[in-house]
């Protein structure tokens, strides 16, 4: 071809290449470690007072939690690293423990539902609900945040174990709405009936695992040291 | 580009309507029927992508001549996902409500194709100025788009307006409208309506020359 | 390790919450690629087996920095590895296919800037899937979106023929064909549970 074209720029030597490429990933690592460590700390306390509102708003009566995480065989230990689906124990201003607190997540009609579920030792029940994540349908789904009726389902869902402390005796399970007669039964939602059973679905498999643990290690977290420096 | 010289204004305006990126270009679609089921999503999306248009159109222009032309792409790229990355722990760090309705669509920005085709077009041949302007200019006709659907989604499927309720009780809400079927309705209505006023606008100035001796 | 089922992961990445019509993900190919059955096809198949070789180096890339705790390099690896694989293939393809590689053009390259793909490494790590999990999900969302495709193929050749006034032509037309499809799509949520 002999037509002149544009101006043709000298190929481009390997070093050039080199220093545009490292360049850029320099920079653009500095930029992404500086925000990263100017946000963290913010970060972590918005995370935290979200989760604390949270508990708070479904065992009232918790002023501390600690997190805790299972060690296999049924041991309960203090957690050291922030798990995806924490699991705590509350304790009121004198340090004694009220309550535990614990995250599941199961499939819903639409997606993942995540949730937030107070057990209460004394009752044997779960005490409070709260929906932390949920891509229901609006105006259908979505009733399970917020509609009293479905709420009060979770006054005191009874979670008593069997004999021998291994698993819920009664498992719990979702009926049609106004058809509740045992209290471990949730009243299910008219029109929304796969979100409601997943509800039901994922707070029994969850506190098939959890309240066995809870309760068996219930003596070692009885009380706890409020600490001077809280 | 060769031809008329674009004065500094229309640097801006021109990202507004004449080359909106979601209407005309049809640039960016996915972020603009994800995040555009309220008006506050939709607000809090274009602003984020404006600020990662604007600090990548800076960037990119401001090295143009340090990039060798066959690594431009991985560049821009990871210059772009930067920002993302940024922007993305600066809204966690603001409100962590936010970031969980934004979900992954923060991360999502760096796929949209008007960041990189902007920084490709645009960004690398100009100057830092002009550069500057175009990326204000297109991401405020994005952010502004984007709220037109979210508007919309938002009135008829949650009967309220950056979550004050519009209507009583008794308005039976459309639904289907903060579903994904509705995004793309809602898109296609004011793509409808942008080409009508364009082919009126043509037929206009068509009249309008002719009629001139 | 999510403890959802491989069948429903399947399930749900490719009909319940397909990626193009409830995700909104992947549109920019969706509505470029789309006029034509073949080039969708080709599209589609192109786009699985980049989720694939994607959803792999996701799973990788999340184990090596969770060891050395860098989170916040997540982004800009997966999309590095994604614009690597989509090179990969565009090699692989001039090498084994030269006609296939014309005929998709543009559209090759473009695959890198798919958000489908990127929002597919991102999901599978906010669920937390684990390895054969991934592979599921990656599958089920390859082979929705080639189905989104294709329907829509299907329906804009049609419509090519039809009656429809000079406004709607187009992009219009395609979104609200794509709104339908979406709507009928609705129908699967709450499948394999």
């Amino acid at each position: 071809m002999n037509i002149p074209g544009p101006i043709q720029q000298p190929p481009t030597s390997a070093w050039s290449m080199y220093r545009a490429i490292v360049g850029i990933g320099a920079m653009c690592a500095l930029l992404i470690v500086t925000v990263y460590q100017t946000t963290a700390d913010r970060i972590r306390e918005n995370q935290e007072r979200f989760l604390a509102a949270a508990v708070s708003q479904i065992l009232p009566a918790a002023q501390t939690t600690v997190a805790v995480v299972q060690t296999g065989a049924g041991r309960l230990e203090e957690a050291v690293e922030t798990s995806a689906l924490p699991v705590f124990m509350g304790y009121d201003a004198d340090g004694e423990l009220v309550g535990a607190v614990v995250t599941a997540q199961g499939m819903g009609y639409q997606d993942n539902i995540r949730v937030l579920y107070a057990y209460s030792f004394e009752l044997d029940a779960i005490v409070g609900f709260k929906v932390l994540d949920s891509k229901e349908t609006p105006g259908l789904g979505d009733k399970i945040e917020k509609e009293p009726h479905f709420l009060a389902n979770f006054e005191a869902l009874d979670a008593t174990l069997t004999p021998d402390g291994d698993a819920l005796l009664h498992p719990i399970v979702t009926v049609k709405q106004g058809q509740k007669l045992q209290p471990w039964q949730l009243d299910g939602i008219t029109g929304a009936t796969i979100t409601s059973e997943a509800i039901g679905n994922i707070l029994n498999d969850s506190a098939n695992t959890w309240a066995p643990v809870l309760e068996k290690n219930s003596h070692a977290f009885a009380i706890r040291e409020i600490s001077e420096e809280q | 580009m060769l031809g008329k010289e674009v004065s500094t204004t229309d640097e801006f305006v021109k990202g507004l309507w004449r080359e909106n990126p979601v209407f005309i270009q049809v640039l960016g679609l996915c972020p603009a029927l994800a995040v555009s089921n309220t008006a506050i999503n939709a607000l809090t999306m274009g602003l984020a992508t404006t600020f990662v248009l604007l600090m990548s159109a800076m960037s990119v222009s401001a090295l143009r001549s340090f990039i060798p032309r066959e690594a431009r792409i991985v560049s821009f790229i990871c210059i772009i996902a930067s920002f993302v990355t940024a922007v993305d722990y600066l809204i966690q760090a603001i409100s962590i409500e936010l970031s969980r309705s934004l979900g992954a669509f923060i991360a999502l920005i760096v796929v949209n194709c008007l960041i990189l085709g902007r920084a490709e077009a645009f960004a690398s041949k100009n100057t830092l100025g002009r550069s500057v302007l175009d990326a204000l200019g297109m991401g405020v006709g994005f952010t502004v788009a984007l709220l037109w659907i979210g508007v919309v989604r938002e009135i008829l499927g949650s009967g309220s307006l950056f979550g004050v309720a519009l209507f009583p009780d008794t308005f039976q809400t459309w639904t289907i409208m903060v579903l994904p079927s509705g995004g793309f309705f809602a898109m296609a209505m004011w793509l409808l309506l942008v080409n009508w006023l364009n082919e009126r606008t043509a037929e206009a100035e068509k009249r309008a020359q002719e009629a001139t001796p | 390790m999510s403890d959802a089922s491989h069948w429903s992961v399947f399930v749900n990445a490719a009909l319940v919450n397909n990626f193009v019509l409830a995700y909104f993900l992947g549109l920019c190919p969706f509505f470029g690629v789309s006029a034509r059955l073949e080039t969708a096809v080709r599209m589609g198949g192109a786009v699985s087996f980049v989720m694939l070789v994607a959803s792999v180096c996701a799973y990788l890339i999340n184990l090596l920095l969770d060891v050395v705790n860098a989170p916040y390099l997540k982004i800009i690896s997966y999309i590095l590895v994604i614009a690597s694989t989509v090179q990969l293939v565009e090699m692989l393809m001039r090498k084994l296919s030269p006609p296939t590689f014309r005929a998709m053009g543009i559209y090759l390259p473009l695959i890198t800037t798919n958000c489908a793909i990127l929002g597919l490494a991102l999901f599978q790590t906010n669920r937390g899937y684990g390895f054969t999990q991934a592979i599921a999900y990656a599958l089920g969302a390859g082979i929705g979106f080639a189905l989104a495709l294709v329907l829509m193929a299907g329906v804009r050749e049609k419509l090519d023929l039809a009656n429809v006034p000079d406004l709607v032509k187009g992009t219009a037309a395609a979104l609200i064909v794509a709104g339908i499809l979406s709507m009928g799509f609705m129908g699967f949520a709450g499948l394999g549970r």
